[in-house]
């Protein structure tokens, strides 16, 4: 049993002995979604932080450095001013839609995050549709955008939605097959049965040249899909302004701003679990000394370590290249990414049939 | 490249009612009657010994001594290398009308309007003829000399 | 019963229609005050109209009123990225005209300060550039370099963006001390780094797709339109006042007039990018060997110029700004007109954008290099 899991079982037997197996199961729950509230934040702003800073690295500069220890309390304060500060909205748009169309985002990326283990047992809910619900439930957010965009009522909002409409829907296809490639290898939906699946060898390893395919290619959507450069044509600040949030202020702008960077980290905990293994260590076939000082660090320590990773690969992109065309897009996507990914489930099903795999 | 003394020729032999100077000044100025303006436009353009191909500058001069408005075209020619002022004075200083050049040289498409906005002088045949960069509603034509404006405009 | 006639159901109840946006008079990718109305369907441009006098100030009718000594300190606030090179445009026309002869060293220090003021001006093009295509980080190495730049016009003069460093009969004073060594290090700082910019944004793929057969200028519409400067060089038309008609050192320097034949934003970016390394060629002619010598001829207070007709013309970052002045042998001119290279320059833009999209319409005015006081005056 893992430390992570034996945590989960200690509170668990605690709660039942305070309180009736009902409304211990009601308080779970909450702390559950206390917890993941929590997290959110926490995250939302270190990225932030983070972003700024790698930004600042690229750019020979230094970033945020005055507020708190290494700037640290920076986004705490952007955050604490954002709240503070009073929404303008446009007096024709469609209150609303515009209104509501925050609360899309910001669930939609709340709800992905829930199914993503990020420790042996530490996910709000592990259900044997992991995958399936996660892509379906992150698709929600692409409604947001364009509610967004058509409630505020300015044209390059608009544009700037019916963009990211075209975009995401295209790049959703690409999300979805490069990871059902990897669920051929595996086998289950479940997300704890992928991970299981890479406790001797990571899929990215397991599954060689399909699986290192699938994986540039879910980065490659996955970027498109976070809606950040090369492929931020939703935002696109020297064409459209600010894009689809260009009417939003106060604390519906930070929502908008805040599950961007959700979306990021969802992207990147993905990626981390069905190609880098997830929590699991990292293990070299048979050194069991080497496996087992692994073995020492925890759980999450190598999920966040992980996505991380991803993260910074993601940063290093935005922080590079330039934007695409909206045509050059769309054509990279249906002409290339969706062909390729096609083949490659097909390779993939054609090595899992003969058995080549680790 | 052709000296000032041949265009002169080749532009004489084609419309004896031109004046010519070159007193004063770098280049060799023609001035054309506002009839003729246009077809002698074309004939700068499209004569294969001048080729008067690229106007550098166009802009308009009052003069209230003598009662009228001037535009002067500064033209070069880039495959021959030589260049000259086109220059053509208006009737009137109340009603300034010439042809437009916007057809022959597209550049004076956005000259003439700044002409327009600040000389006063119409354009016929211009497509878009409105102010360039004042407003719309926007009084009076500040380049001229006799225009006023008391709240915007200093004079020590 | 259905007759022969094609029509489309849905395009018959869901008809597009085009609309117009506003791009500017605050937008990021106008770079000032500029406002564009675009008709657009969809995404594509169908027609581009500018809208300027946003920044309108009328110069040319203060220069009616000022004497020629203060109209010299106006050119600045046009093209902001060349004031020195405007500076120079003036007092060279004053020279002329009251027949100055100015020394070697001004010569020299000023076609040096022009090209420093070129490279400054086209590292601030080169890093919005690549802000226009996406590349954020391309505006912090362009003004990293440029610092250098500024600091050099700081200790010369006093400014580190409206100079005012030329005076009609030479310089306000002196170069500094260091100013040799200051312009070495600078240099020996500068060479490298176009190789790292060339890595970073010329050679990227997405770059290269992005501009690459953008916004086609032909090199007949270059020339109807009145087109100058680089991104007349990059039609492959010869326009580069330097070799055409030299002025101040031009004429005892070796360098190349850089084209390119395709006229696509491209070919405009490449030819800035080998401008860049056209000025240090230059300056490093020039830079170890400052003649000795006056650096300001004696002028009368009150300067007048004689009656007659004056154009006198320079090359700025953008391309030919032309000074040209109807005196009547007052203190101020009579008329006084600037021909400045971003008023043509944005006239082309409804003939080379029709038909691209917006994301090439920021690529394509962004080569177009356009600086709206230089444009409204």
């Amino acid at each position: 049993m893992h430390g992570t899991e034996r945590f989960t079982a200690a509170v668990h037997q605690w709660l039942l002995g305070m309180f009736s197996p009902g409304a211990a199961h009601i308080a779970e729950m909450v702390l559950t979604g206390l917890a993941y509230l929590a997290f959110f934040a926490v995250a939302g702003l270190a990225l932030v932080y983070l972003e700024r800073r790698i930004a600042a690295f690229f750019q020979v500069r230094l970033g945020p450095n005055r507020v708190g220890p290494f700037g640290l309390l920076q986004t705490v304060a952007d955050a604490l001013k954002l709240v503070a500060k009073e929404p303008i909205g446009t007096k024709k748009a469609d209150h609303f839609l515009y209104s509501l169309a925050p609360y899309f985002l910001i669930i939609s990326s709340l709800m992905a995050i829930s199914v993503i283990p990020m420790g042996a047992g530490f996910s709000a809910f592990d259900i044997d549709v992991g995958v399936f619900f996660l892509i379906a439930v992150s698709s929600v957010g692409v409604l947001g955008i364009l509610i967004a965009g058509w409630g505020s009522y300015n044209k390059y909002s608009l544009i700037g939605a019916l963009r990211s409409g075209a975009q995401m829907i295209s790049y959703e296809l690409s999300v979805g097959l490069s990871l059902l490639t990897m669920i051929l290898l595996v086998g289950s939906l479940r997300f704890s049965d992928v991970v299981q699946a890479q406790s001797d060898y990571w899929l990215i390893f397991k599954g060689h040249i399909p699986a290192f395919i699938a994986f540039v290619i879910f980065i490659i959507s996955g970027t498109a899909e976070s809606n950040r450069t090369p492929f931020d044509l939703v935002e696109a600040e020297s064409e459209l302004g600010a894009g689809f949030h260009s009417e939003y202020s106060g604390i519906q702008f930070a929502f908008f701003f805040l599950s961007e960077f959700i979306n990021m980290f969802i992207i990147s905990a993905v990626a981390a679990t069905v190609f880098l293994g997830g929590w699991m260590p990292f293990h070299i076939g048979d050194l069991e000394g080497f496996n087992h000082i692994m073995d020492y660090i925890p759980g999450p320590v190598w999920f966040f370590i992980k996505t991380g990773f991803i993260i910074f690969l993601m940063m290093w992109f935005r922080w590079t290249f330039p934007r695409l065309r909206i045509d050059q897009l769309m054509k990279l996507e249906w002409k290339y990414l969706l062909p390729l990914n096609l083949l490659n489930i097909l390779l993939m099903a054609f090595f899992v049939w003969k058995g080549w795999y680790l | 490249m052709l000296d000032n003394q041949s265009i002169k020729d080749i532009l004489f032999a084609q419309n004896d009612t031109l004046e010519f100077s070159e007193e004063n000044s770098a280049f060799l100025n023609v001035w054309v009657a506002p009839e003729e303006l246009h077809s002698l436009g074309l004939f700068l353009r499209d004569d294969p010994r001048l080729r008067f191909d690229y106007l550098f500058c166009m802009t308009g001069v009052d003069w209230p001594t003598e009662d009228t408005l001037e535009i002067v075209c500064h033209l070069r020619s880039i495959p021959l290398g030589h260049q000259m002022v086109l220059r053509c004075k208006t009737g009137s200083r109340d009603n300034p009308e010439l042809d437009t050049l916007s057809d022959i040289w597209p550049t004076t498409h956005m000259h003439e309007r700044e002409i327009y906005d600040l000389f006063g002088i119409r354009f016929k045949g211009h497509t878009n003829l409105k102010r360039l960069f004042l407003d719309p509603s926007w009084d009076g034509h500040p380049l001229k000399k006799d225009y006023v404006d008391e709240v915007n405009l200093i004079v020590k | 019963m259905r007759t022969g006639t094609l029509f489309d159901p849905i395009e018959q109840d869901l008809h597009t229609d085009e609309y117009k946006i506003n791009m500017g008079p605050q937008h990021p990718a106008t770079h000032g005050v500029l406002r564009l109305i675009l008709t657009i369907d969809g995404e594509v441009i169908k027609n581009v109209e500018p809208d300027l006098g946003y920044i309108h100030r009328s110069i040319e009718k203060i220069c009616e009123r000022d004497n020629y000594r203060q109209i010299v300190h106006l050119t600045d606030r046009m093209d902001y990225l060349s004031s020195h090179i405007n500076n120079e445009a003036v007092c060279l026309l004053i020279e002329n005209a009251l027949e100055i002869e100015v020394s070697d060293r001004v010569k020299v220090i000023r076609t040096i300060l022009d090209e420093l003021t070129r490279i400054s001006s086209h590292l601030l093009w080169w890093g919005v550039m690549g802000m226009d295509v996406g590349a954020l980080t391309t505006f912090m190495y362009g003004f990293r370099e440029r610092e250098m730049i500024n600091d050099i016009f700081e200790n010369t003069c006093g400014a580190r963006l409206t100079m005012n460093y030329n005076v009609p009969g030479g310089l306000m004073w002196d170069i500094y001390s260091g100013f040799v060594r200051d312009t070495k290090a600078f240099l020996k700082h500068f060479k490298p780094k176009l190789k790292e910019y060339n890595d970073l944004l010329t050679d990227n793929i997405i770059f290269r797709k992005r501009t690459e057969g953008i916004g086609v200028l032909s090199k007949e519409s270059a020339i109807a339109y009145g087109v100058t400067g680089p991104t007349m060089r990059g039609s492959g038309v010869s326009c580069d006042i330097r070799k055409l008609f030299p002025y101040s050192a031009y004429d005892r320097v070796e360098f190349e007039e850089i084209f390119m034949q395709g006229g696509d934003t491209f070919d405009r970016y490449l030819v800035r990018m080998k401008e860049m390394e056209q000025s240090i060629h230059i300056i490093e002619q020039l830079i170890d060997n400052i003649p000795e010598g006056e650096t300001l001829e004696k002028t009368r207070a009150v300067i007048k110029l004689p009656k007659g007709e004056f154009y006198q013309r320079v090359e700025t970052a953008r391309g030919e700004l032309g000074v040209y002045v109807i005196s009547d042998g007052k203190k101020s001119p009579y008329r006084m007109k600037f021909r400045s290279p971003g008023f043509s320059n944005l006239s082309v833009i409804n003939e080379i954008a029709v038909g691209h999209k917006i994301g090439d319409f920021v690529a394509i005015i962004s080569t177009l290099d356009l600086v709206i006081p230089d444009i409204d005056r």
